[in-house]
C-alpha cells in the first residue's frame, strides 16, 4: 500500500534538519521517497494532509509495568500495548515486577509472544536477581539471549551493594545497562514524601535520603567495576546534582524523570487522592524545579511514564493501603509538550531526544531513520493541539491518573510501525 | 450562630468562632451530666454510627453514652482496618451502612484521612474520632474545655505538649485548636519523636522537661505508645522515664503549680509517676467527664446543622 504525510516537519536530531514541511512517501511500510512528489508517486496513494504536525523517529518509553503475567485484570500486554500506541508509542520496554517476575527465559517468551505483530514493539527488562529478592543474580545470559534489553529490581533496589557491584559485573558482558529504583530500605515503607505536608496530613514520611542515598551508592558501585546503571524516575533535588556531577567525571550514568516528578508536588496529596500516591512519592517545589534543571541540561536523558496500572478498587481506598503508581502513556507526550515544550525549557528536538532517541540508546536498541529505504517507525505530533485528558477514553484496562480532565496543548496524531499504522483509533494494515 | 462546616475532621482551618461555640455548648451540656436525669431530647430521631476500624474503649464509650445522652439511636461497628484481609472496601461498608439511612458516622480508622475519605462517598456528617497519627478533634476539644474550665481562658495561656509528637493525632488537634484560640504552644519530647517540619507549624521545641515544666502554664502529657513501634525511637524505657517522665520530685524542684493534662490511658512509672498521676496537679478524670459533654456539643451542632 502505498501512503502520504503530505506537509509535515521532519524532527529527527540525529539526521541533517529539514527546516521546511515536505512529503514522505511509504510504500509497504518502507519510506520510498522525501521531499517533492511527482504525479506517480500519488497514484493511488493514501494521502493524510498533516499540516502543521510534525513526524519523528517513533517514541519509546523505557519505563512501563504491563501487569502479565500476574495482574490481567489491571493490564495485559496487549493493552498496555494499545495504551502505548494511543499513546503515540512504537517502542516499549516492560519492567520486570511481574507475577511471577521476569527472570526467565519463559516469562520473556510469553511476553513476546503476546506482544507478537502488535504495531508496539514491546522490549522486556529483566529482574537483576532472582525474584527480584536481592539474594542470587538472575540468569542474566539466558535473559539476554531471550530478548532482555536491561536488568532491574524495580519496586526496589538491588537489595545490597555487592550484589549490585556481581550484577554490573555479569550484565556488562553484553553491555547492558542496569536500571536502578533508587530507595534506601530502611528509610522506605511511608506513604508520602517527608516535608511539612507529611506532619499536617499525618500520613507516614518517606525522607528524600531514602532516593539520594541509593543513588550516591550505585554511582559509586559504577564507577568503581565501570559499569552502566540508569537512574529510574529520578526525583530528588540531590538526585539529580549526584547525577550531574557523576557525568562530568565520566561515570556511564544516565537518567530517567516522569511526567508527575516533573509537574507535581506533594502539596497535591492534600486531599487525600490516591492518584498521587506513587513511589518515589510527590516531592517539594524544589525538587520539581531541580527535576526541570535536569531535564534542560542533559543530565536527565529520558522521559518515562512508569505506567503503573492498578484495579479501582486497590485505589479506592485508604490512602495508606492504596498501591504505589499512576497509568501515564496516554498523557505522557501531552504532558511534556504542555509543560516543557510550550514552556519554553525544552526544544522540540530535545522532546524527540527525550522520547525516542535517548532510551533506545541506553539500551543498544537501533534508532529508526526517517530517510529513504528504512523501515518506517514513527510518531506524528500535533504540538498545538488543544485536548482535554479524559480517563473514559483509555486504551490502557486501568484509570488510575491524576492528570482527569486537564487541558493540555500537543497530542500525538497517530504512529507508523510494522507495516502498520495507528490514527485516530483505528488500526490500519499499509 | 452554626457551624461553618458540617463535619467535623480535625481542627484545622476550624474558625475561632466555632472552637468557642463548641466550647460554650459543652458548657451547657456538662451541666445536663450532673443532673439526677442525665438525658436530653435533642437528637431524638437522629441515628448515629459509631464506625471503629481500630481498637479503643475510652473514646468509643464516650461518644456512645453522649449520644444516648442526646437520645439519638447509636450502633457500634468495629471491623478490623485492613479492608484487604476483610474482603470488603471501605467504600462498600460505607455504603451498605449508608444504606441504613444514617444521619452521623463517626469514624476511628489507624489510616489518615479516611474521615476526609467518607465526606467524598456519602451524605452523613463525618465526626473524625481519630485517624491514624493525624488528627483528634474532639480530645483536642476536651483538652481546650478543660484548660479554659480551669483557667477561665486559653488565650495567653502557655501550653507544653509532651511525649511522641510525631506519631500523636492528639498533638496536631491540640496544636491547632490551642493556636487559634491564642495560647503560645511548645511540644517536649525526645528528638526522634518530634516532626521534622514542626517550626513550620509556629510550635517551638524544647527538649528539657525541667524546662517545659518551669516554662509553662500547662503539661499536655501524652501516652507513649509501648505497643506500637513508637519503642524504636527511644533507647529504653527507664531512659524515657528518666529524662521525659513527670514525677513529683521533678515538679516539687521547680516549684510550680501547673496543670497537667493526661489523654490516657496512663502507662504508670513512664510519662506520668503514680504519685503525680493521682495527685492535686491533674484533672485527668475531670477529662474524661468533659470529654462526653463535648462529644455531646459536637454531636449536637452538627446533628441540627440541616
Amino acid at each position: 500500500m502505498k501512503l502520504i504525510l503530505k506537509d509535515v516537519k521532519i524532527i529527527h536530531p540525529q539526521q541533517e534538519d529539514i527546516k521546511e514541511k515536505t512529503n514522505v512517501l511509504i510504500v509497504d511500510g518502507i519510506i520510498s521517497k522525501i521531499g517533492k512528489l511527482e504525479k506517480e508517486d500519488n497514484k493511488g496513494a493514501k494521502v493524510f494532509e498533516l499540516e502543521g504536525k510534525v513526524i519523528a523517529p517513533g517514541f519509546f518509553d523505557m519505563h512501563v509495568h504491563l501487569r502479565e503475567p500476574g495482574r490481567e485484570d489491571e493490564e495485559t500486554v496487549v493493552t498496555g500495548c494499545n495504551s502505548a500506541a494511543k499513546g503515540g508509542f512504537t517502542g516499549i520496554a516492560c519492567m520486570p515486577n511481574t507475577e511471577p517476575a521476569i527472570d526467565s527465559a519463559q516469562v520473556i517468551e510469553l511476553i513476546k509472544k503476546q506482544a507478537f505483530n502488535h504495531i508496539v514493539d514491546v522490549y522486556p527488562i529483566a529482574a537483576a536477581t532472582v525474584g527480584r529478592k536481592g539474594e542470587l543474580l538472575s540468569p542474566m545470559a539466558e535473559l539476554f539471549e531471550a530478548g532482555a534489553v536491561g536488568f532491574s529490581d524495580d519496586g526496589v533496589a538491588v537489595k545490597t551493594s555487592g550484589m549490585l557491584k556481581r550484577a554490573f559485573e555479569y550484565s556488562s558482558m553484553y553491555n547492558l545497562p542496569v536500571i536502578e529504583h533508587c530507595e534506601d530500605e530502611s528509610l522506605a515503607g511511608g506513604a508520602m514524601n517527608e516535608s511539612i505536608n507529611s506532619t499536617l496530613l499525618g500520613l507516614s514520611p518517606i525522607p528524600s535520603i531514602a532516593e539520594d542515598i541509593i543513588v550516591m551508592r550505585d554511582i559509586l558501585v559504577a564507577e568503581y567495576v565501570k559499569g552502566k546503571i540508569h537512574i529510574a524516575h529520578i526525583s530528588t533535588k540531590n538526585a539529580v546534582e549526584m547525577v550531574r556531577e557523576a557525568k562530568k567525571k565520566g561515570i556511564k550514568v544516565t537518567s530517567e524523570a516522569t511526567p508527575h516528578h516533573f509537574i507535581l508536588t506533594d502539596d497535591a496529596v492534600k486531599t487525600y487522592d490516591t492518584n498521587v500516591k506513587m513511589n518515589p512519592p510527590l516531592r517539594t517545589r524544589e525538587d520539581v524545579d531541580a527535576v526541570i534543571a535536569g531535564l534542560k541540561d542533559g543530565t536527565i536523558d529520558c522521559i518515562v511514564s512508569d505506567h503503573a496500572p492498578h484495579s479501582p478498587e486497590e485505589k479506592e481506598t485508604e490512602f495508606e493501603f492504596a498501591p504505589n503508581g499512576i497509568i501515564g502513556l496516554e498523557t505522557e507526550i501531552g504532558l511534556s509538550l504542555s509543560e516543557l515544550y510550550h514552556k519554553k525549557i525544552l526544544t522540540l528536538k530535545m522532546i524527540v531526544e527525550k522520547l525516542a532517541i535517548n532510551p533506545r540508546k541506553i539500551l543498544n536498541i537501533p534508532v529508526p531513520g526517517i530517510e529513504a529505504g528504512q523501515r518506517a517507525n514513527l510518531t506524528i505530533l500535533d504540538p498545538d493541539e488543544i485536548w482535554t485528558v479524559d480517563i473514559d477514553k483509555f486504551k490502557s484496562k486501568s484509570r488510575n491518573s491524576p492528570f482527569d480532565k486537564k487541558l493540555l496543548t500537543g497530542k500525538p496524531v497517530g504512529i507508523i510501525n510494522k507495516c502498520k499504522m495507528f490514527i485516530d483509533d483505528e488500526l490500519i494494515n499499509i | 450562630m452554626p457551624l461553618s462546616n458540617r463535619h467535623l475532621l480535625g481542627l484545622q482551618n476550624v474558625p475561632k468562632e466555632d472552637i468557642q461555640l463548641i466550647l460554650d455548648t459543652a458548657l451547657t451540656f456538662r451541666e445536663v451530666l450532673e443532673r439526677p436525669i442525665k438525658k436530653v431530647p435533642t437528637l431524638q430521631g437522629k441515628t448515629v454510627v459509631n464506625l471503629f476500624f481500630e481498637n479503643s474503649t475510652r473514646t468509643r464509650i464516650s461518644f456512645e453514652l453522649a449520644e444516648k445522652r442526646l437520645s439519638a439511636d447509636s450502633i457500634n461497628f468495629s471491623a478490623s482496618a485492613s479492608s484487604v484481609s476483610k474482603g470488603e472496601t471501605l467504600k462498600d461498608t460505607m455504603r451498605n451502612i449508608e444504606a441504613m439511612k444514617v444521619d452521623m458516622v463517626v469514624v476511628r480508622h489507624s489510616a489518615a484521612g479516611t474521615p476526609y475519605f467518607l465526606t467524598q462517598i456519602c451524605d452523613a456528617n463525618i465526626i473524625n474520632a481519630g485517624d491514624g497519627i493525624h488528627e483528634h478533634p474532639t480530645q483536642g476539644l476536651l483538652d481546650m474545655y478543660s484548660i479554659r474550665e480551669k483557667f477561665g481562658r486559653i488565650e495567653g495561656l502557655k501550653i507544653c505538649i509532651v511525649g511522641d509528637i510525631a506519631h500523636s493525632r492528639v498533638a496536631l488537634s491540640n496544636i491547632y485548636g490551642l493556636r487559634t484560640m491564642g495560647a503560645q504552644v511548645s511540644v517536649c519530647g525526645p528528638s526522634t519523636m518530634i516532626p521534622k517540619f514542626i517550626d513550620d507549624l509556629g510550635v517551638s521545641v524544647i527538649y528539657n522537661i525541667d524546662e517545659a515544666i518551669q516554662g509553662n502554664d500547662v503539661l499536655n502529657v501524652l501516652r507513649i505508645q509501648l505497643e506500637r513501634k513508637a519503642r524504636e525511637y527511644f533507647p529504653s524505657i527507664r531512659e524515657y522515664a528518666k529524662y521525659f517522665g513527670i514525677n513529683e520530685e521533678r515538679l516539687a524542684k521547680n516549684g510550680k503549680d501547673i496543670l497537667i493534662l493526661h489523654p490516657g490511658p496512663i502507662n504508670r512509672g513512664v510519662e506520668l509517676s503514680s504519685g503525680v498521676a493521682d495527685g492535686m496537679n491533674q484533672i485527668i478524670l475531670k477529662q474524661v467527664t468533659n470529654g462526653v459533654a463535648v462529644r455531646m456539643a459536637v454531636l449536637y451542632l452538627l446533628g441540627t446543622l440541616n
